[in-house]
């Protein structure tokens, strides 16, 4: 699709990229290493993309990171494509869990491993700290306006500190954020 | 057998089309299916599996691989992938299929505009729930939001920060 700012990688290229960011996430934080893959390393995408295909794969029910990669894999290459990212995110990580699963199955009693949970835990509070990362680094270089930041924190909001269901709190921000949108078109 | 992988993909697909905004939300249903209505295992092994899909690199969402393999071995573990990621994956690919092809149109920009800001919020709302629900230490939150600050406004590897934050809390319990 002659895009200037990106590249066309191949089948493999993809598989790898996808591999590193599946082998990279432990803990999570897998949006912020996808952006930095394909976007930052690779430059398969640029922001703007890679924004918009993160937004749907919000929005489409499921894994949102699975979601990602598919997407991703149908932008730069189609089906093929979307089966590289969607088996490179999770051929090796699912070998791990299945290995993982099996010796905590056969061990029964697991030693609790105080040492590991601990450390565990602050892994997990870094990948979160990453995504949240990721959110402003975004926001900064793609959000001009106030609107869009009204949006930002009304979502933010509504489901990180009031809990409400995302479907609803969707169903009211997705039409105002169209709404401002369009009214601000052309600009 | 046969009775628990017709059951593991229904339950699967059915989560799989409600887990709106990421696998993370329907972790709780999940635990209701498996340890209340199936008995498929105890809250307690549940739970270690949360934290092994956790600690395991890739996507938290392969959780159910475990469920799978406890509740009816490898089949159900393939059982239980299927029916988590197909149903996902396929309206993912209509979605972008139907996406390149407005790439020209006048309607895609304007979407294009009003998913920025709805993406952004969506991180900052599902990184603070997930904290909520998981960090129930204030050394977890300082480490969350040192982090964030890293990661946002530097270019400090991700795996120092990972390595970092294991260290942090592993000096905290000595």
């Amino acid at each position: 699709m002659g895009n200037p700012t990106t590249r066309q990688p191949s089948l493999a290229a993809l598989f790898r990229g996808f591999v590193t960011i599946g082998l990279a996430s432990f803990g999570g934080g897998l949006a912020a290493w996808t952006r930095r893959e394909v976007v930052e390393r690779r430059g398969w995408l640029d922001d703007s993309q890679f924004i918009s295909g993160y937004a749907l794969s919000q929005l489409v029910p499921g894994a949102t990171n699975i979601n990602l990669a598919v997407f991703i894999g149908t932008q730069l290459r189609g089906l093929p494509g979307a089966f590289a990212c969607f088996w490179g995110l999770t051929l090796v990580p699912l070998i791990i869990v299945l290995i993982l699963g099996a010796i905590y199955f056969g061990v029964q009693n697991m030693p609790s491993g105080e040492w590991f949970s601990r450390g565990l835990s602050g892994m997990g509070a870094v990948a979160i700290g990453m995504n949240l990362g990721l959110g402003i680094r975004l926001a900064r270089r793609n959000l001009r306006g106030v609107p869009p930041f009204l949006i930002v924190t009304g979502i933010t909001l509504a489901i990180g500190i009031l809990g409400f269901r995302l479907p609803y709190v969707l169903a009211i921000a997705m039409p105002v954020s169209l709404l401002i949108a369009w009214l601000s078109r052309g600009r | 057998m046969t009775t628990t992988l017709i059951q593991l993909a229904m339950l699967f697909s059915f989560l799989s089309m409600l887990a709106f905004g990421g696998g993370a939300g329907v972790i709780p249903d999940m635990q209701h299916a498996a340890v209340d209505v199936y008995g498929w295992m105890t809250a307690r092994e549940f739970l270690d599996m949360f934290a092994i899909s956790r600690a395991a690199p890739g996507p938290g969402s392969q959780i159910v691989v475990l469920i799978g393999q406890k509740a009816a071995g490898l089949p159900g573990a393939a059982v239980s992938f299927v029916a988590m990621f197909l149903p996902s994956t396929v309206v993912v690919y209509f979605v972008a299929r139907g996406w390149q092809r407005a790439a020209r149109s006048a309607w895609r920009s304007i979407v294009e505009y009003a998913l920025a800001p709805v993406a952004i919020g969506l991180t900052f709302a599902s990184g603070l729930a997930l904290a909520r629900g998981t960090e129930t230490d204030w050394l977890l939150w300082v480490i969350t939001a040192a982090t964030t600050g890293l990661f946002a406004f530097t270019n400090v590897h991700p795996i120092a920060l990972l390595l970092g934050g294991a260290a942090v809390m592993l000096i905290a319990g000595l």
